[in-house]
């Protein structure tokens, strides 16, 4: 019954290209050679320590992924760089530092984020969540006001997640993957240029993945983005460079045929039995054979 | 080219009738309190609908701030109660004549006017500290509140303890506040004599009309960017701050706006009613003005105000015929809509209005948007 998003809608039909050019290509040139930078990142709940000394560098261009076990901490450290969770060391974007500040000014200083579990506003339209994500520097008088004309922003999103058609459509309807793309469109009319994404395909169709990951693909080229993932397929298909996470620390990072032979990441994955299967038979045979299974 | 093109025509196709029902139901709305009330009604029965209005105020102020920002306004008694002893101060000094004492401060107090009452002797000043002072009070407590994330059945809570200790203020400031008794027996209104019924009947068309432009207020409010974003605070307050936007002040934006509302009919309660006593402005008024809206349907633009004025209605006769009744009728009606129609009763007609939509038009929304798929 309801519009289930295809590859070609998302991101590989023709207009779709158009739109994606004029959305990541606005305003680059304020953070085109930014980057992720951090150092000495300490995250504690009460005596337990989640995240420690985690340093970390991503930038643009380079498709980040984020793994590591249920508990290593990596939504954790996604928390802490969005002013969520307090945390000690040094988190920088764009040459400023994020620690210590509210969340919201984080946000506008360019860093945008997605939950585990998507969080649109379910009672609005797919288009009021886009107005909403793209308005954080509105004044107060295009506040008081409806809105008139749909921001281009909004309209290039719009098609760009392929929901041109849903436009109208409460977002609490959508189906999964449509959830999660509506987040990543608000993340691109929000203007973020550091997008840190937790598990954006988790419950998505074969096909929805693909589709998802051509996206990201096409971000990654103009923004710096981080992706927290379990799946190992989807990792292979479009990581360009992977960090391994483990009881709060980095316990790798490479590419993924460095990552994926390097044997504390093999070990730490067969001591975790739900994130074991992918990671442990790819260190038993080469890449290709996997993909072909 | 095209593409805007389409897009015009479907937003002007989308707001057009949401525009006209809204005209319509207002032009209907002004007629009714404007023409035929004051023609079918007694004196005495405009009176009370001049009352109701008053209350009503309150109601459309906490339909914004609780139907659409979530926020439980236990405590709006003290705001109704600032803009009504704003005004009751100001009518017994306009009635003691200039420089003149209020008459019960000569019987309980010192026979002097207090200092603070002093900026009360002018109209305008009145006028002005009417809706400054509770939009200060609320602006600054609700930043202190919002920006520390007090919230739920907390911030409930904490605007219920507000309206008690107001109370118990007024109560204990019997010389200068009239305590228990409150004020009464006004005699002017801005230099109208209030006994005469040509004055109150023009009195009613005052909270009639303040009553309808507060409704227009509210509804500007609720269509604009900034009522979208209310609604998304409401529904999802950390994920609107990763979006960059500050909850705490669209919150406190929005308990302003219910404030000086509150404020406003409490003002006009005074001349209307002639008495204004911590009896009115406590915990149990606080409660009671939520009640109407809760029936009436919170998120709803209309809702509040109806079911408002129907409870005050009902209160009425109802307290005619069973003198301590009222109570526990209001809290059986309070509890009925909470656990069996949470929507109110707007949410009836909504239901009704999409299932008759429905059945006139087969083709659902839904399966249109998809047919519109390239
Ligand atoms: N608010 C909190 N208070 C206390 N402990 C917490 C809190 N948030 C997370 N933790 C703990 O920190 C550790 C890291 O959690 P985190 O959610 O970052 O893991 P994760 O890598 O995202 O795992 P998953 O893959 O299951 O999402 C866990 O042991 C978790 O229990
Ligand atoms: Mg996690």
């Amino acid at each position: 019954m309801t519009h289930v998003p295809t590859a070609e809608t998302a991101a590989g039909a023709e207009p779709t290209g158009t739109a994606a050019e004029a959305l990541l290509g606005t305003d680059s040139t304020r953070f085109r050679h930014d980057y992720l930078e951090v150092r000495g990142l300490r995250v504690a709940f009460g005596g337990f320590v989640a995240v420690r000394d985690v340093d970390l560098t991503v930038t643009q261009g380079d498709l980040r992924f984020l793994i590591g076990p249920n508990g290593a901490g990596k939504t954790t450290l996604i928390d802490a760089v969005t002013g969520l969770a307090s945390a000690t060391g040094s988190a920088r974007f764009g040459g400023k530092e994020l620690l210590g500040r509210g969340t919201h000014r984080i946000a506008r200083d360019g860093v945008g984020r997605t939950f585990q579990t998507a969080s649109v506003f379910e009672e609005l339209t797919v288009l009021q969540n886009l107005d909403i994500a793209a308005g954080a520097r509105r004044g107060p008088l295009t506040m008081l006001r409806r809105r008139g004309a749909v921001p281009e922003a909004v309209e290039q999103a719009l098609e760009l997640v392929g929901l041109t058609a849903l436009r109208d459509t409460a977002a609490g309807v959508l189906a999964h993957g449509q959830k999660q793309w509506l987040e990543i469109g608000m993340l691109l009319v929000q203007d973020a240029h550091l997008l840190l994404l937790d598990e954006p395909v988790a419950g998505m169709t074969h096909a929805e993945r693909e589709a998802t990951g051509e996206l990201l693909r096409r971000i990654g080229s103009q923004r710096v983005v981080v992706v927290v993932e379990h799946d190992m397929d989807f990792l292979r298909s479009f990581a360009d460079s992977v960090t391994v996470m483990h009881q709060g620390q980095v316990l790798a990072e490479g590419t993924v045929a460095e990552v994926q032979n390097d044997p504390a990441v093999v070990e730490v994955y067969l001591g975790s039995p739900v994130s074991t299967e992918p990671p442990t038979t790819q260190a038993a045979g080469p890449l290709t054979t996997q993909e072909d299974a | 080219m095209t593409t805007t093109h389409r897009t015009t025509d479907r937003l002007a196709a989308l707001l057009r009738p949401g525009r006209s029902r809204a005209l319509a139901g207002f032009a209907l709305a002004a007629v009714v309190l404007f023409a035929v009330a004051p023609l079918l009604l007694s004196p005495f029965r405009l009176s009370l609908l001049a009352k109701f209005l008053c209350l009503a105020m309150v109601a459309v102020g906490i339909g914004l701030a609780w139907g659409r920002g979530g926020l439980l306004t236990l405590g709006q008694g003290v705001y109704f109660g600032l803009g009504a002893y704003l005004m009751a101060m100001h009518l017994k000094l306009a009635d003691a004549g200039p420089g003149g004492v209020p008459d019960f401060m000569s019987l309980y107090g010192t026979g002097e006017v207090p200092w603070w009452w002093e900026p009360l002797r002018s109209p305008v000043a009145t006028i002005l500290l009417i809706a400054l002072v509770p939009a200060l009070l609320a602006g600054l407590l609700g930043w202190a509140v919002f920006t520390r994330r007090v919230r739920g059945a907390y911030f409930a809570i904490l605007s219920q303890a507000l309206a008690a200790a107001f109370a118990i203020l007024l109560i204990g400031q019997q010389q200068t506040t009239g305590g228990t008794n409150g004020l009464n027996g006004f005699r002017a209104f801005f230099g109208y004599d209030l006994t005469d019924p040509v004055n109150q009947r023009m009195l009613y068309l005052v909270a009639a009309g303040a009553l309808l432009a507060m409704v227009l207020v509210a509804r500007q409010l609720m269509v604009s960017r900034f009522g979208e974003l209310l609604v998304a605070v409401r529904d999802g307050e950390d994920r609107v701050r990763f979006l960059g936007y500050d909850p705490a002040l669209v919150k406190t934006v929005a308990y302003v706006v219910a404030a000086v509302m509150a404020a406003v009919g409490g003002a006009l309660f005074v001349p209307v009613v002639g008495i204004i006593s911590p009896a009115d402005v406590g915990v149990v008024p606080s409660i009671g003005f939520l009640v109407g809206v809760a029936i009436g349907g919170r998120a709803t633009l209309l809702g509040p105000v109806l079911g408002s004025i129907a409870v005050s209605w009902a209160q009425t006769s109802i307290s005619e015929q069973f003198p301590s009744g009222w109570i526990y009728f209001q809290g059986a009606l309070f509890i009925g809509v909470v656990a069996f129609l949470p929507g109110g009763l707007a949410s009836l007609v909504r239901r009704r209005r999409r299932r008759s939509a429905a059945r006139s038009a087969p083709p659902a929304p839904v399966t249109q948007t998809e047919g519109s798929t390239p």
